[in-house]
């Protein structure tokens, strides 16, 4: 029996306008099974396939398509992949790297967007996506004019809805927590799932940092800021829950490093940490950890505490892409949590280093960590 | 011996509320009684509910009562929290055992084929889970009466204050209002202030928690939770003002309406009623001859499929 793939090879042979059709139906990339094809049309010299997938080679070569202006790309990704890539045209000497002109689906990030694939069995989560009977929550500017940083630093906290004065509620610090409104829907994933009864209401700040390379770099400096600077700041203007099983620190990346090291720097003061594709870069013996300068202080930082692990919180949530090159190490901290007498729970989905992914394992981390009155209530 | 006075059973109210009707079905009450505790600390914010009935509404506060009074009462306090861990561990001890059956009447039911063996397994299987939620309801009974002989809650001054300012209060309303919420504190509310022959003596329109609050049992649910199997668990019994129905509000949200397996092991577990998705515009009246009108409901099936009642009257047979 011929393949899909095959047959659609054939089909374009004799009527390349197939591929219109295709991109107005939304259909591009095909997937077929675990087979996906990534199409293009137009004349070039050579045409890539530029994807963020760590495991295989970063690009992968289109071919023409008989004598037609098309190009198809095959590649096999398994069950519930999400891929973001890219798209390199080469034409008379020229290459351009663009987004995929026959896919309207987007991933946005601070340096732009990617066009996005998802494999067999990848659904958005419908809690990503905003839900007009959910009650929004507010987000409220703070000012800290004084910091341990010797300059004001800007908070943005979110309020739940039918926020109350009267009442006490958790607490969720979250690093780059403008990127996480703003590329990974935290805002409305807040909104869901507190309307959903999984998360309670909560108070949740978010922090930036101007300097986040050297500041998350698991900076004392930034530890004091979150401990002596941001946390009774907060204590003063918002009714907070004073158990630490209600206080929590959240970042990805370097802001998982942040949050780590801002938990060891006052242990116990956070029972509950969210640690997303954390830069946990490492070494076993000597100095090269394989990346570049600026994670040196962070793995002088993890080789310390791989060194005499301790427990600094109650829960970690710990999640990493299995298509980022940061699994190795997310994987090699998993143990080491847990050896210190902290409950984890580590997942993996098959996504890249990305918003996307950070925003798709915000349900379970949160729910997790701050459980909702879900079995109890129904308003 | 007087008739039962009617009661209807309402889906969630926010979105469509439906409470004028509600009144106007059980006759149009002139003043109504408020309960509210299940919204816990919003309890007094009820101009929206108040807006929806032509005349005064009078909220009794229980929430609030509650509150005061343990925290005037730290014996009567120290009592309920020992009472709630014990009923916590027994619950836990619950969920343990019903986790395996479920999960055994669950692969069961998936198996292809209807042949006799594989029905009587199915029965069997059922059958267990279905004794260890009577099990369970059988273990909190106990426990209650234990605790009972054990303290006179009745005796505390304090609370013969507020059960004596309650009777007088409702004495003076034709109907109740039960709202949703929290369903464990609500139920801890009509409990202890006694409510329970004073929900029986007048009409009542209940929502979501105020429905399920009033049934035979308590059965919390969701098929898909952010974390576990999402086992529905009979969490109580309740206060028994009507029979036959278990009232499952936001049952679009909370159920695998299109999953036969969830659908047919729910039907099938609590076969003695009729399990009544309510979501937004559904309403029951129920009657002391049984129920006289439901309108937006749809029933759970045991073969798995969720039927729409007619938008007339009566249920399908």
């Amino acid at each position: 029996m011929i393949s899909a793939t095959r047959q659609l090879r054939r089909d374009l042979e004799t009527d390349p306008t197939i591929v219109d059709r295709l991109a107005a139906a939304k259909r591009i990339p095909l997937t077929d099974g675990t087979t996906t094809t990534f199409l293009y049309r137009g004349e070039a010299d050579e045409v890539l396939l530029r994807h963020f997938i760590y495991g295989l080679p970063t690009t992968q070569r289109f071919e023409r398509i008989g004598g037609t202006d098309v190009w198809s790309c095959v590649m096999e990704l398994p069950e519930r992949s999400r891929v973001e890539y890219k798209i390199q045209v080469t034409r008379n000497g020229q290459s351009q790297l663009i987004r995929d002109p026959l896919n309207p689906r987007l991933a946005r990030d601070p340096y732009g967007a990617n066009s996005v694939c998802h494999g067999p069995g990848y659904e958005t989560p419908a809690w990503t996506i905003a839900d007009e009977e959910a009650r929004p929550g507010t987000l409220a500017p703070l000012t800290l004019e004084r910091t341990v940083f010797g300059e004001p630093r800007h908070v943005t906290v979110y309020e739940p809805p039918r926020f109350r004065p009267t009442r006490r509620y958790p607490l969720l610090i979250v690093h780059d927590g403008e990127e996480f409104v703003e590329y990974a829907n935290l805002k409305v994933v807040l909104d869901n799932l507190i309307y959903r009864l999984e998360i309670p209401p909560m108070i949740v700040a978010l922090t930036q940092s101007p300097r986040r390379l050297d500041e998350y770099a698991a900076s004392e400096q930034h530890a004091r800021f979150i401990g002596d600077d941001l946390l009774p700041r907060l204590e003063s203007e918002y009714p907070l829950l004073p158990d630490p099983s209600a206080r929590g620190l959240m970042g990805a990346s370097f802001g998982a490093v942040a949050a780590f090291s801002a938990a060891c720097h006052e242990p116990e003061a956070f029972g509950r940490l969210l640690l997303l594709s954390g830069s946990f870069a490492f070494s076993d013996i000597g100095d090269d950890h394989g990346r570049s300068p600026a994670f040196d202080p962070v793995a002088r930082f993890v080789n310390a505490f791989r060194d005499t692990p301790r427990r600094v919180t109650d829960r970690v949530f710990l999640a990493c892409g299995t298509y980022e090159s940061l699994i190795y190490e997310n994987r090699s901290l998993l143990p080491l949590l847990q050896s210190a007498g902290m409950e984890v729970r580590y997942r993996e989905a098959r996504d890249g280093h990305n918003w996307m992914n950070w925003r798709d394992r915000l349900r379970e981390g949160l729910a997790w960590l701050f459980p909702g009155p879900l079995w109890l209530v129904y308003e | 011996m007087d008739p039962m006075p009617p009661i209807v059973l309402l889906g969630p109210q926010r979105l469509r509320p439906m409470l004028r009707e509600a009144a106007e079905a059980i006759g149009g009450p002139a003043r109504i009684a408020a309960i509210t505790g299940g919204w816990e600390e919003r309890e007094l914010e009820d101009d929206e509910l108040t807006q929806h009935f032509d005349g005064p509404v009078v909220n009794l506060r229980l929430h609030h009562r509650l509150e005061t009074m343990l925290a005037d009462d730290p014996e009567l306090m120290r009592h309920l929290h020992r009472r709630q861990d014990r009923l916590q561990r027994r619950r836990d001890l619950y969920h343990i055992r019903l986790a395996h059956a479920l999960d055994a009447a669950r692969e069961l039911l998936r198996l292809p084929g209807t042949h006799r063996d594989l029905e009587a397994a199915r029965e069997d299987a059922i059958r267990t889970v279905h004794a260890i939620d009577d099990h369970h309801v059988e273990r909190v009974q106990d426990l209650d009466r234990a605790f009972k002989e054990d303290f006179d809650v009745g005796a505390r001054p304090a609370l013969a204050y507020h059960r004596q300012e309650l009777a007088e209060m409702l004495g003076a309303c034709d109907a109740i209002a039960i709202a949703g919420g929290h369903v464990g504190r609500l139920l801890e509310q009509l409990r202890l202030f006694d409510l329970g022959a004073a929900l029986g003596a007048r009409p009542v329109i209940a929502w979501s928690a105020g429905a399920m609050a009033l049934g035979r049992r308590v059965v919390l649910f969701h098929d898909a939770p952010p974390q576990g199997p999402g086992d529905a668990e009979v969490h109580d019994v309740g206060l028994a003002r009507y029979d036959g129905f278990l009232p499952l509000p936001h049952a679009r949200h909370r159920l695998r309406l299109d999953d036969p397996v969830r659908v047919g092991l729910f039907a099938r577990r609590f076969a003695e009623v009729r399990c009544v998705a309510m979501d937004e515009g559904a309403r029951l009246l129920v009657t002391e001859d049984g129920l006289q009108h439901a309108t937006g409901c749809r029933w759970l099936q045991p073969d798995g499929t969720v039927v729409d009642t007619p938008a007339t009257s009566g249920a399908p047979a």
